[in-house]
């Protein structure tokens, strides 16, 4: 069923009685082409473009609980394609010009809103990096704009401009960054998947892998063995655990990363902004609840919840930049399972097991990547070889020593 | 969280700064396989979902350097010694 404003006008006329599941639950066959291991945005994706651009529509999504239960509804929805490095930078462009067609391309209204992403600074070193940024995405073909301390004023006249420790100097906007629903990406990619053939189970975790010789041909589940000829991990925070079963190490550990949500508020912070003093984001929803994060906690977690010291930490951020939501209250906060990568960018590699392809170590970044992670994902397991803004994403950089440290910490996860 | 330090008893995680897994050893630099093995322990880990040795240092407090199990599942605290102790 096509969404449009007349099939709507239709439904409406009739009571709304006639709308049909977005997307078929379906159950496990015995073999197919493809197997994308995780239901969650990239793997959907995934399913999405293997379907769509490369022809492949014997695909199963195999999803341990439901769809999009994982990080994909824990984030803070927000995209943007602000990067300074070459191996880093067309590739969340990619994701971005994706985002800017990706309602027309799904049929599905994923609220895609690119109200602009402004990361502050508060010193001339820090201006110096924002500029020397700005001059990189725009080498790249990416909007950005230096905005001196009046410019985000205009924009933001809410913020503490004459904080004595954190005076705001300005910021660097790109204004095509924004929100999107990472619920309806969900069921957007869902949807546009299954219509194509995709088979989407849910309550389906893998178990094992089964080999013939030194290939992975299949796996166990808890509904029963699948065989395919290729098989995708997109497992986000339980790369390590999955990959364990084929017998591979990673160069991942999975952290816990919180975001929280205020109670409803009048419209207040039009864009996404970042505090460039220390690690917290705030963007205001639809419904008008501020959300924000700030930095992993920084210990090994599966727990899918943090501890007080970091919500400490993420609401002092919150005060020095406005200091007026100290007087809200918290409405919610969760915690979502980070595949940390060594180097704080992520993998789209296949891997020494023949027949197994990995999609791991987003880090933080990983809702801003799901159109581009399913597309490049996609592309390097239909015909064997990496998309070419995803070339430099491969595994073995870290024994070469090709990394690419967006923020050039070293190799520990806690800090990136 | 809080981790019981064997110097200054239970305290709370903000006084404790976390490294990572135990079990990884610098390689011996002289080693055939050195760079194989500097990899590993540079970038590879088990990262399991469950218990994990792994090293605190109490930094707010005795700066002690602690070997903690702790389930990563749950966050319980499953013991704390001091690092150095031989194993």
């Amino acid at each position: 069923m096509r969404y449009s404003i007349f099939g709507l006008a239709r439904q409406a006329l009739s009571g709304h009685r006639g709308w049909q599941p977005a997307w078929r639950d379906a159950a496990p066959k015995p073999a197919y082409d493809v197997i994308i291991i995780g239901g969650g945005g990239h793997g959907l994706s995934t399913a999405h473009y293997l379907a769509k651009e490369h022809g492949i529509t014997s695909v199963a999504v195999l999803e341990k609980g439901y769809i999009g239960s994982g990080n994909a509804g824990r984030n803070t929805t927000i995209i943007r394609s602000n990067y300074l490095l070459p191996g880093n930078n067309p590739f969340y462009e990619w994701s971005m010009k994706l985002w800017e067609g990706l309602e027309q391309d799904l049929n599905y209204n994923t609220m895609v809103s690119q109200r602009g992403v402004l990361n502050l600074f508060h010193s001339d070193a820090e201006r110096d990096a924002a500029a020397r940024r700005g001059n990189a995405m725009r080498m790249h073909g990416v909007d950005a704009e230096l905005l001196d301390a009046d410019g985000v004023r205009r924009l933001l006249p809410i913020l503490d401009f004459e904080n004595a420790r954190f005076p705001i100097k300005g910021g660097l906007l790109q204004r095509r960054g924004g929100t999107a629903r990472h619920d309806a990406v969900v069921w957007g990619y869902a949807r546009a998947a299954s219509s194509r053939g995709v088979d989407i189970v849910q309550n389906c975790e893998v178990t094992g892998f089964i080999r013939e010789g030194s290939r992975i041909v299949g796996v166990e589940t808890t509904r029963g063995p699948i065989r395919a000829k290729k098989i995708g991990m997109a497992v986000a925070g339980s790369s390590s655990r999955v990959a364990a079963m084929a017998g591979l190490r990673l160069p991942i550990e999975s952290h816990v990363l919180q975001a929280f949500v205020s109670e409803a508020i009048k419209p207040c912070i039009p864009n996404v902004v970042t505090f460039g003093a220390g690690h917290f984001y705030i963007s205001q929803s639809d419904k008008g609840g501020l959300v924000f994060g700030g930095d992993i906690d920084g210990y090994n977690s599966y727990a899918q919840r943090g501890n007080m010291p970091m919500v400490e930490n993420v609401c002092e951020g919150g005060m020095a930049l406005l200091p007026w939501i100290g007087r809200l209250r918290m409405l919610r906060s969760w915690g979502g399972i980070m595949d940390m990568s060594m180097d704080g960018s992520p993998i789209i590699d296949r891997t020494p097991v023949d027949g197994l392809y990995l999609n791991s170590g987003w880090c933080y970044g990983g809702f801003k990547a799901t159109p581009a992670s399913g597309w490049c994902f996609a592309h390097l397991i239909a015909r064997d070889e990496p998309f070419k803004v995803a070339a430099a994403y491969r595994l073995d950089r870290f024994s070469s020593g090709h990394l690419i440290d967006e923020r050039g910490q070293g190799a520990q996860p806690n800090l990136h | 969280m809080r981790i019981p330090c064997p110097f200054c008893g239970a305290r709370d995680l903000s006084e404790f700064a976390y490294l990572g897994d135990a079990d990884v050893e610098r390689p011996d630099p002289a080693a055939p396989d050195a760079e194989k093995r500097f990899f590993e322990a540079v970038y590879l880990r088990d990262n399991p979902a469950g218990p994990h040795d792994e090293l605190w240092q109490h930094a707010a407090g005795c700066r002690s350097w602690l070997r903690v199990t702790r389930n990563t599942l749950t966050h319980e605290i499953l013991g704390a010694s001091l690092a150095r102790k031989p194993r």
